[in-house]
């Protein structure tokens, strides 16, 4: 006699990149909980090898159209480091306002258009629109300042091309970095609304294990630098994350699965672990708001409201930067010669922790490359997260319960695009002896 | 490859200029091939800065923003990403057969992207440098456009597509007209900026000349090189000025890789790469 029920889904919607889930109970007991990642690969890393180390920054852009920025600041710093470039002044600060620009568009993407729809009830922003006017004019509005920010500092939202190793090809003008400032004013008021609102969203109760990663800065919020730390007391340099992570391939995804060594344990990093490892470090009035929230916050569904945090944060730090903006009188890049090298690096991408490394030759041309992105490492934990919460979701009919689980994964903002875009779950309930195992990845429905 | 023939949905069947929401909305579908997503958040892009092309356009495939997903056929399908795998292959002849009409955006659906660069290598090499047991991976050995695969009505060209551009040709879809996009290359439009020369200025070897114009010359402008996001212009003489660049200094392997960029499997910048890798062969003797 069965005590298994079978679901299946076949596109999960509103994700960055193409994967699916498979989840199969035998009763109450979760036997299989796959996060599959199925969007094909891109060889990037193989890409890379052999191109001059100036072509990094676009060539890794081109990973993903949502944090081109995550890439390229990482490559930078990782290049830099590896042959001793300092960049010139004011470079730092303009890094920040440029990162601070993806955040803020990324995560009002998130927010507003993937997110707030799985809790107001809609298919879409687009529908949700019609009820909720001034949530999705927010948050296109929100979207569209955290682009102005990237096409002033970085020349285009999608794919800047002022990035370079050494600093920026050139200095922004200065009016319009300062031309933003009225917009972040704006922007630091709505997001600060917004934390309010959806903290009053209603969440499945789900707390989940202290597992979280990200950088750690000593006196700001965690973009292009600081220490890899984590919830059980990690505390080590960026080029120490081969010695504590590693990456392994499963067969079910495209995407490789991080752990932390030696233990073999999934973690996870983004806004909830940046918030819980380094909410100390926020700016004041972002710090004020987080304050009225309750910590640890350990439940993924509540991630939205971290993403809110976040976008407070960034457009915060973004106005001092942008009001303080002087145009420097020094060439906008460090000249360098390249040499036989290697350097590593990590920054904070909006979905978290990002690593990098490259190795150069006497030449200046890569000879080997490695990109550990956030989804990568978070996808572990979400496999993890559903096996946990799948019993929760059994009483419920299958269209409530698919539609928790889809909920779940895209709590975690995943970049499939960056890992791997659509996501198809199937939730497998029929009798555990008659259905094999998996043999090869799904196919794309 | 630049122009594809007109787009041309009788008015009758698509609502006229100035008509309000009450005419039927033309049914857009948005797919997504092996790509970064970057074109497909244009859209995004474009509905934030223009809110009235959602009561214009009726997008009922749309799995980034939207989990309503209507069956086909479409008025319009447009396209993000390149064909990498086997099922791809397949899944792009149905779209074709769905879709009324089809446009490619983007680097990727228009000449295989950034990621056409395997083509030139061997598929198991690529797959073991990125993954420990490459049996697991189900790939092509080449990224290729669209239009190697089927029919396309339209490309709309960039890394990423520019805003502007997909407005247009949304626009043209309502009116029913043939969408108005330039032709020229980048350097009319580093002109009409009034953007210094970055080739002649600063003898920066530049793609600028032979690559399509319609990113308002953003690279020059940035004091840099044009890498050719939007693809070779019609009639663009690479060969002539690779060789300006190589007899002004520029190394050939710069040239090469310069080439050898985001849209290094489109015709024209393919056949130089080709011609500049054959030359770096031959001095090398043959290595």
């Amino acid at each position: 006699m069965s005590t298994s029920r079978s679901i299946t889904v076949k596109a999960l919607a509103r994700v960055e990149g193409e994967g699916a889930l498979r989840i199969r109970v035998d009763g109450e007991r979760v036997e299989i909980a796959e996060f599959n990642i199925y969007e094909p690969p891109r060889f990037f890393e193989k890409i890379l090898v052999g191109r001059s180390l100036r072509e990094v920054p676009d060539i890794v852009a081109r990973i993903c159209g949502i944090c081109p920025v995550a890439y390229q600041m990482t490559a930078c710093h990782a290049l830099e480091h590896a042959l001793g470039i300092v960049p010139p002044e004011g470079t730092r600060a303009l890094r920040r306002l440029l990162y601070c620009g993806e955040w803020i568009q990324s995560h009002a993407l998130h927010v507003h258009l993937l997110h707030a729809p799985d809790f107001l009830g809609y298919e879409s922003g687009f529908t949700m629109a019609v009820d909720h006017p001034a949530l999705v004019e927010a948050g296109f509005r929100l979207k569209g300042l955290g682009n102005r920010i990237m096409e002033v500092v970085g020349g285009r939202a999608v794919h800047p091309v002022n990035v370079a190793v050494g600093g920026f090809h050139v200095w922004p003008d200065a009016d319009a970095v300062r031309g933003l400032v009225p917009d972040l004013v704006w922007g630091l008021d709505v997001a600060l609304d917004l934390i309010d609102r959806v903290s009053g969203f209603d969440f499945p109760p789900f707390e989940r294990p202290h597992d979280f990663v990200a950088l750690r800065h000593e006196t700001e919020y965690p973009f292009n630098e600081g220490r890899i730390v984590s919830s059980d007391g990690l505390d080590v340099p960026v080029e120490a994350f081969p010695d504590h992570f590693e990456e392994r391939q499963v067969s079910w995804s495209t995407a490789l699965h991080a752990v932390r060594i030696p233990s073999g344990r999934p973690y996870s990093v983004g806004p909830l672990a940046r918030l819980n490892l380094c909410r100390d470090r926020l700016p004041p009035r972002a710090a004020l708001a987080a304050a009225r929230c309750e910590w640890p916050m350990l439940n993924p569904f509540r991630s939205i409201i971290a993403r809110a945090i976040e976008i407070a944060a960034a457009c915060e730090d973004a106005l001092e930067l942008a009001r303080a903006w002087t145009r420097p009188q020094t060439p906008s890049t460090a000249s360098f010669s390249p040499r036989a090298s290697a350097g590593s690096h990590a920054t904070e991408a909006p979905r978290g922790l990002l690593w990098h490394r490259y190795s150069i030759d006497a030449d200046g041309l890569v000879s080997g490359a490695a990109i550990i992105p956030p989804t990568s490492q978070n996808q572990a934990r979400i496999e993890a997260d559903l096996r946990a919460f799948v019993p929760q979701v059994l009483p419920l009919d299958d269209a409530a319960a698919t539609l928790r689980c889809e909920q779940l994964i895209r709590s975690y903002d995943p970049c499939i695009s960056c890992a791997t875009h659509f996501l198809r779950l199937s939730i497998d309930r029929k009798e555990a002896s008659v259905i094999p195992p998996s043999p090869s990845p799904p196919r794309r429905g | 490859m630049t122009n594809m023939p007109a787009m041309t949905p009788p008015p009758s069947e698509l609502p006229a200029a100035g008509s309000q929401t009450a005419a039927p909305r033309p049914r857009v579908a948005v797919f997504k091939f092996s790509s970064c997503d970057g074109c497909q958040l244009q859209f995004l892009a474009a509905i934030g800065k223009h809110p009235e092309l959602l009561a214009r356009v009726d997008f009922v495939h749309f799995l980034e923003a939207s989990a309503h997903v209507d069956p086909g056929p479409y008025d319009v399908g447009f396209v993000e990403g390149s064909v990498t795998t086997p099922h791809d292959a397949e899944r792009i002849l149905e779209i074709r057969r769905q879709c009324r009409y089809l446009v490619t955006i983007g680097a990727c659906a228009t000449s295989g992207g950034i990621q056409a660069l395997r083509n030139w290598g061997r598929i198991d090499e690529f797959v073991g440098a990125v993954y420990a047991t490459p049996a697991f991976i189900d790939t092509l050995a080449t990224s290729t456009g669209i239009a190697e695969h089927v029919p396309v009505d339209f490309e709309l060209r960039g890394c990423p597509i520019d805003t502007g551009q997909l407005v247009e040709i949304l626009t043209a879809i309502l009116v029913g007209r043939k969408p108005r996009v330039p032709s020229t290359s980048v350097c009319a439009e580093c002109k009409a900026a009034g953007t210094v020369c970055v080739a002649v200025a600063r003898g920066i070897a530049c793609l600028g000349p032979v690559t399509q114009a319609g990113c308002h010359a953003l690279c020059p402008a940035h004091g840099r090189e044009c890498f050719g996001c939007f693809g070779p212009s019609e009639t663009a003489n690479l060969v002539s000025l690779t060789g300006h660049y190589e007899a002004g200094g520029v190394p050939r392997d710069d040239l090469l890789r310069l080439v050898r960029g985001i849209n290094a499997w489109a015709p024209s910048f393919r056949t130089e790469g080709d011609r500049l890798a054959a030359l770096a062969r031959e001095k090398d003797g043959g290595r």
